[in-house]
């Protein structure tokens, strides 16, 4: 009785909006503003060909390339900038600058000096690393000083200060920074896929849409990218649990 | 060669809490630092250990001198298991001796928020007593055990503080006394 009423619960709010969906594309009466949900399954279909699957396939690589770099990048400058304010005081301003500026002018701007397949890195990187980057700082900055203290009276070398110390203390607030931007970084790379139309990209193929009034495919390109996102942050959840094991509940209650 | 303190002084804010301190401190010998709470005995051990700056005064601690300390905290690393967080300051072979000696030979596995507060004190006090060092610094390791816990405990400082000075700091005599410590009676500041 209980799984039943589990499952309904996941159900019902599902068949729900899509009711409502159903009755505001009747209600509008034109597939080309508002597409019904039996229109946008149809063109599901294209999960059959094999141009579907690179255009997913080259889009994911193009998100993961960016998160990776901006993610290391973003752990490395606050490692640095927590050793060097000299640096700290150079970097502040720029990062500052890059989450205050909307995404679409970098892309805009990136287009002049990039090709349009490397523009989506560039602006997933820029979704990233202001992000990663604040956290990674406040777990840094938030170490605890006895623990500090400890290590420095043991002798420890900064180096094993920073790996049993500093980095166990930080990691809670980088991957919750982490988990938290990866769909950030899916759109915002999708997002200068539009801009930008490279080959092979789900931005790409939601301009064509655009483009050529195709409303269903347009939303069934939208579905895509909403199960991508969510599908890559439950991955990412479970992988960040399983390299962490059971410690994640005892660095929580540090 | 032995640690020197001379005129040492330390205020916090407009509260002074120790002024005019000189003392020479033995090599190898054990020094009790006695007195109510709050009369600084804790600040003049971080000062020895460098991890406060005087105000006024000098101390001299021999180049290249090891402390092992044991805080009033326990002060373990909560992501480490308790025979990794001995691991990290002695060798790693004599971790499951360390654990008999202090009557816990089965919480090696065990995290420290998994142990009582008596527990992670006897632990903190192992990684204090099996780090290979040249000033040994306890401040109030028997704090929070019991009667019988406290004397094994002292027993086991007797046994392993070595050629080490010993820097301890408790509010009861007597445990001083048992150590053989020369006491360094403290007041409090007016």
């Amino acid at each position: 009785m209980k799984y039943w009423k589990q499952i309904l619960r996941k159900v019902f709010p599902l068949a729900f909006w899509l009711l409502v969906w159903a009755v505001c594309a009747r209600m509008v009466g034109k597939e080309l503003l508002l597409a019904p949900p039996s229109s946008v399954l149809r063109r599901f279909s294209f999960v059959g060909e094999a141009s579907f699957w690179h255009t997913v396939g080259m889009s994911l690589w193009r998100t993961a390339l960016a998160y990776g770099i901006g993610v290391a990048l973003a752990c490395l400058l606050a490692v640095l900038c927590s050793l060097w304010g000299w640096l700290d005081d150079l970097v502040r301003p720029a990062l500052a600058v890059i989450r205050a500026t909307p995404v679409a002018s970098f892309i805009i701007l990136a287009l002049v000096w990039l090709s349009a397949a490397n523009v989506p890195i560039l602006a997933g990187v820029l979704m990233v690393l202001p992000v990663v980057y604040a956290s990674a700082r406040e777990g840094i900055d938030g170490t605890d000083r006895n623990l500090l203290e400890m290590a420095r009276m043991f002798g420890w070398s900064q180096w094993k200060t920073w790996r049993r110390v500093v980095v166990p203390s930080a990691l809670p607030s980088v991957l919750a920074a982490c988990e938290a931007c990866v769909g950030l970084c899916l759109k915002a790379a999708i997002a200068a896929e539009v801009i930008g139309t490279p080959k092979n990209a789900i931005g790409t193929r939601l301009y064509s849409a655009k483009i050529y009034l195709e409303t269903d495919a347009l939303m069934a390109w939208t579905l895509v990218v909403i199960l991508l996102s969510i599908g890559i942050e439950k991955l990412l959840r479970l992988l960040i649990r399983r390299l962490l094991k059971g410690r994640l509940t005892h660095v929580h209650h540090a | 060669m032995s640690i020197t303190l001379e005129h040492v002084g330390k205020s916090f804010g407009d509260k002074t809490v120790l002024s005019d301190i000189s003392l020479t401190l033995p090599d190898g010998g054990s020094v009790c630092f006695f007195g109510p709470s709050g009369c600084g005995k804790t600040t003049l051990l971080r000062l020895i250990c460098g991890l406060e700056k005087a105000d006024g005064g000098t101390i001299a601690v021999p180049k290249g001198t090891r402390f092992s300390v044991h805080f009033q905290e326990d002060r373990l690393l909560p992501w480490h298991t308790v025979a990794e967080n001995l691991a990290l300051t002695m060798p790693a072979g004599e971790v499951g001796g360390w654990l008999r000696a202090i009557g816990l030979p089965d919480i090696g596995n065990q995290y420290p928020d998994e142990l009582s507060g008596g527990m992670r004190r006897r632990v903190s006090l192992a990684r204090a007593l099996g780090h290979d060092s040249d000033v040994l610094v306890l401040d109030e390791p028997l704090r929070e055990l019991d009667a019988a816990m406290a004397e094994t405990m002292l027993e086991l400082i007797r046994a392993r503080k070595g050629n080490r000075l010993l820097l301890l700091v408790t509010h009861d005599r007597l445990q001083a006394e048992a150590l053989g410590c020369e006491i360094v009676d403290m007041q409090m500041e007016a």
